[in-house]
């Protein structure tokens, strides 16, 4: 008997059918493909992707030069160099993340004491010439001073969390 | 078993401590650690942080390990539930108080109290009313202040009581209320004041100059020596990236101790400072040019090898390093002068042929405490060597007779037992003589120095002082050494130590003044203190002969060559002079021909024999400025480039075995022999106002230290330089 049944699928082509209709099943189904860059998936919060240095709302530099980032970047990525600052305050001369050797793992947030350098939403970013892979200061306070309205908000949503 | 013996438990386990020790001293020594704020083995005891609280047995109540004798039969327990909780409580006390800015404080990941809070601190704070804030002091251009950090634990106010002698710093009101400040505001001043920087267990008191530049554990911690008083006081340079960013002490019992003189460790700012030399020069027509090393090598090579026989002179800084006074003696040698001296600050060479061959202070650093009877002439020892000054100090509270003899009456933070000053150094001293003599015959050499001078009750107490001692010393220092009469002084200085059975001793200029004597760096005397046949031109002769080729090692005519007068004119009159230097000047620019730009201490490798002939080789310890070379190096190819023979040193350390194996088993030795009847008339008497260099002015590096150059101590030398 299982025999027969056997023949009778084989010649009528039941395991092609069987594939076929999970074509056929899929082809009718909403499709899953965004059309990037015009649709994008939803980020976290927590999305780490390009630097920023952020300031307070007088407009005061944030970093403190304390260098906890620089120590505990496990690609050496950062580089730091302080002095006295205005007011006598504590400031960096230099602060450059290589973004070649950054590994976007998001500890030099956590280290940071005073919210200064995050990680934002930004993703989609190139480099056209040798040397603009480094992050400067100038550049990452510009980038920080552009999204601050994002950054605000995305650590916002966070702090319920920590 | 004797009675001194007193058998303890520490934790279980038995240990012999000496009667009298205190608990945290024999700790220490087996091993085990007990958390201290306010206890430093250098300092007395103050028991008041209170962390070191442990549990005796069959004490009612934890008891400070700092301030309690051991006692026979004790128990002790260090890390009971009962002596933890004690200072977990007492550490909650202190971070009351204490604020929360460790990332932007300079101490952070060095600091005593963020290493104690880490294991004897609570995750939250369970305290919420307000902080205590303390306003800042001023107290001068090399510490900086952060009061509201200090947890009071009195460390900088016992060092100005006990180290420095000089109390400066002090406590103010009580409890909630204790200030450490200067009261009055004023800055502290002490030529040691910097080390409370390191005493300070917490971020209260910093370094000024390096205030916010580097963070602890970023930088490389690399050996080195001193290069600015024949101490050589071990140090550690503190490099990030090939920079020195601070200098602080290394611990060496037998020379500084735990300390650090304020010159050694702020003089490195000049290292970076915008006078370095980056690239060689050389003057054509009065034009100064860039040029690479190949060519201005060989331009100084041409001017060396086209002088005559005798007709070139090498004048060299005592600071140069032992590898470098022998490279410049064997290229003396191969362009066949003898005019060669690295006594640059001296003023009389007469009696030149009695001088030692191997200088030095005639006792070890550290046996200057054992001494009983001290007997200090023409010196300024807490200029001239701050560790010295701070070893005299501590003779004295040892109770040894201290007596000074000097032109001017320096100040000094202990009990001096007699001073001369006033009239000539040689007068005082001959009157000294006079009375050590008593009615034994003078030595030959200043029987006729002595004649007609009576001594009176002040040069006799010196003299029997000296006499009674089993250990004395008479030591001569650099305002002796720049004496204009020097041979006189120094004459009488040795009849003083034979007649009362004391030793000379001397002091020196620069880092490696020994060094250099025994490399042969002297117009009289070849390597080893073997006698030249001619002796050639001394440092205060060479300049005024018409020489067809001058090299000048690490020296600013200007600054350095002061017992010459007018000396850049001097220079620029000279055929050609090659300068080898860390830094340019007006002086050097106009005095010169040549420049090639030579490493400081950090950016060479070397050897220094300090005063008491002790060798300390170091190795470079930042990435030299510019174009600047090794000396060694560039005196190395200089040689090639004058074909001397078996002149391939690759390393300073070959250069360093060789000289040392050349050697052989030198001492130092002070002792004088001369027997000739010294003249009076050796050079006058009333020494000259320049005779006492400031302290931050001994060398060009200390010269260009901007923060040395803020303290009260250099302002009033400048203004002092402006008036005369």
């Amino acid at each position: 008997m299982n025999r027969l049944i056997s023949y009778i699928k084989t010649f009528a082509l039941w395991e092609l059918l069987l594939g076929l209709s999970v074509t056929m099943r899929n082809f009718f189904r909403k499709g899953v493909t965004l059309e990037y860059p015009d649709e994008k998936t939803p980020q976290s919060p927590r999305f780490r992707g390009l630097h920023a240095l952020r300031r307070y709302p007088n407009g005061e530099e944030r970093c403190i030069a304390c260098k906890l980032c620089e120590a505990v970047c496990p690609a050496l990525a950062i580089t730091i160099e302080s002095d006295v600052g205005e007011n006598g305050t504590r400031r960096t001369t230099r602060y450059d993340i290589d973004l070649f050797k950054c590994i976007y793992c998001g500890f030099c947030e956590e280290a940071c004491p005073v919210d200064a350098i995050v990680e934002t939403r930004i993703h989609e970013y190139h480099m056209e010439a040798p040397g603009e892979n480094i992050m400067t200061k100038d550049k990452l306070l510009a980038v920080g001073d552009k999204y601050d309205v994002m950054i605000s908000a995305d650590k916002a949503a966070d702090a319920p969390y920590r | 078993m004797t009675d001194d013996v007193v058998n303890i438990e520490v934790d279980g386990k038995p240990v012999e401590a000496r009667k009298g020790q205190m608990l945290i001293e024999v700790t220490d020594e087996i091993g085990t650690y007990i958390p201290r704020f306010c206890y430093h083995e250098k300092l007395s005891i103050a028991a008041n942080c209170r962390m070191c609280l442990v549990e005796i047995e069959k004490a009612p109540k934890p008891m400070p390990a700092c301030a309690t004798p051991v006692g026979e039969g004790m128990k002790v327990f260090t890390r009971s539930p009962k002596a933890i909780a004690a200072q977990k409580a007492t550490m909650e006390f202190l971070l009351i108080n204490h604020p929360l800015d460790c990332p932007i404080c300079d101490q952070g990941g060095e600091c005593e109290l963020q290493d104690l809070a880490v294991g004897y601190g609570r995750d939250v704070s369970r305290y919420n009313d307000g902080k205590r804030v303390v306003k800042d002091k001023d107290i001068g251009p090399l510490v900086s202040t952060d009061m509201t950090r200090c947890i009071h634990c009195t460390r900088c106010v016992r060092f100005g009581e006990e180290v420095t002698g000089m109390q400066q710093l002090g406590t103010t009101e009580r409890g909630e209320n204790m200030k450490i400040g200067t009261f009055v505001e004023q800055s502290v001043d002490h030529e040691l004041s910097a080390n409370i920087i390191d005493l300070c267990p917490v971020g209260a008191l910093n370094n000024k100059p390096y205030r916010y530049s580097a963070r602890a554990w970023e930088m490389v911690q690399r050996a080195t020596v001193s290069p600015h008083d024949c101490v050589g006081s071990n140090m550690f340079a503190h490099v990030l990236r090939g920079t020195v960013k601070r200098i602080v002490p290394r611990v060496n019992e037998k020379i500084n101790e735990t300390w650090l003189a304020d010159r050694d460790r702020f003089s490195y700012e000049a290292i970076y400072s915008s006078d370095r030399l980056a690239t060689p020069r050389v003057k054509e027509s009065g034009v100064w040019r860039e040029l690479d090393w190949e060519s201005a090598l060989s331009v100084a090579a041409d001017a060396l090898t086209d002088a005559e026989p005798g007709k070139s002179g090498i004048l060299a800084s005592p600071s140069v390093t032992l590898e470098e006074a022998h490279l410049l003696a064997r290229i003396a040698a191969a362009i066949d002068t003898s005019n060669i001296d690295c006594r640059i600050g001296r003023r009389d060479f007469s009696d030149q042929d009695n001088d030692p061959v191997y200088p030095s202070l005639g006792c070890d650093i550290d046996a200057i405490e054992k001494q009983d009877a001290i007997f200090v002439i023409g010196s300024n020892v807490r200029r001239e060597a701050p560790i010295l000054a701070h070893r005299l100090r501590k003779a004295s509270l040892a109770g040894a007779r201290v007596s000074f003899a000097s032109s001017v009456e320096h100040e000094y933070f202990f009990d001096i037992a007699d001073y001369l000053s006033g009239a000539g150094l040689v007068e005082m001293l001959s009157a000294v003589a006079v009375a050590a003599a008593a009615d034994k015959k003078l030595p030959t050499a200043v029987a006729g120095l002595c004649k007609g001078v009576t001594a009176d009750d002040v040069h006799r107490r010196i003299a029997a002082s000296l006499r009674a001692a089993d250990q004395g010393l008479v030591l001569l220092g650099n305002i002796a050494n720049r004496h204009a009469a020097y041979s006189a002084v120094r004459g009488l200085a040795a009849a003083i130590a034979e007649m009362t059975g004391a030793v000379l001793g001397s002091l020196s200029d620069g880092s490696n003044s020994a060094g250099a004597h025994l490399a042969g760096l002297l117009p009289h005397r070849s390597q080893g203190g073997q006698p030249r046949g001619e002796a050639g031109l001394h440092a205060g002769a060479l300049l005024d002969e018409a020489l067809d080729a001058i090299m000048l090692v690490n020296i600013e005519p200007d600054a350095d060559l002061l017992a010459t007068s007018g000396a850049v004119e001097k220079l620029a009159r000279q055929k050609f002079v090659v300068a080898l230097t860390p830094f340019v000047s007006d002086a050097l620019l106009e005095a010169a021909d040549l420049l090639l730009p030579i490493g400081t201490f950090a950016e060479t490798s070397g050897t220094f024999i300090n005063v008491s002939g002790t060798w300390q080789s170091f190795a470079g310890v930042a990435a030299p400025v510019g174009e600047a070379r090794p000396a060694w190096k560039v005196l190395r190819v200089l040689g090639n480039l004058l074909d001397i023979p078996d002149f391939d040193y690759v390393t300073s350390e070959e250069v360093r075995d060789e000289v040392r194996s050349q050697l052989g088993d030198l001492t130092p030795d002070n002792s004088y022999a001369g027997q000739t009847a010294l003249a009076m008339a050796s050079g006058d008497d009333s020494p000259a106002a320049e005779i006492d260099i400031p302290i931050y002015s001994v060398d060009g590096l200390v010269r260009r230290a901007s923060a040395l150059q803020l303290t009260v101590e250099a302002r009033l030398a400048a203004s002092k330089a402006a008036d005369s």
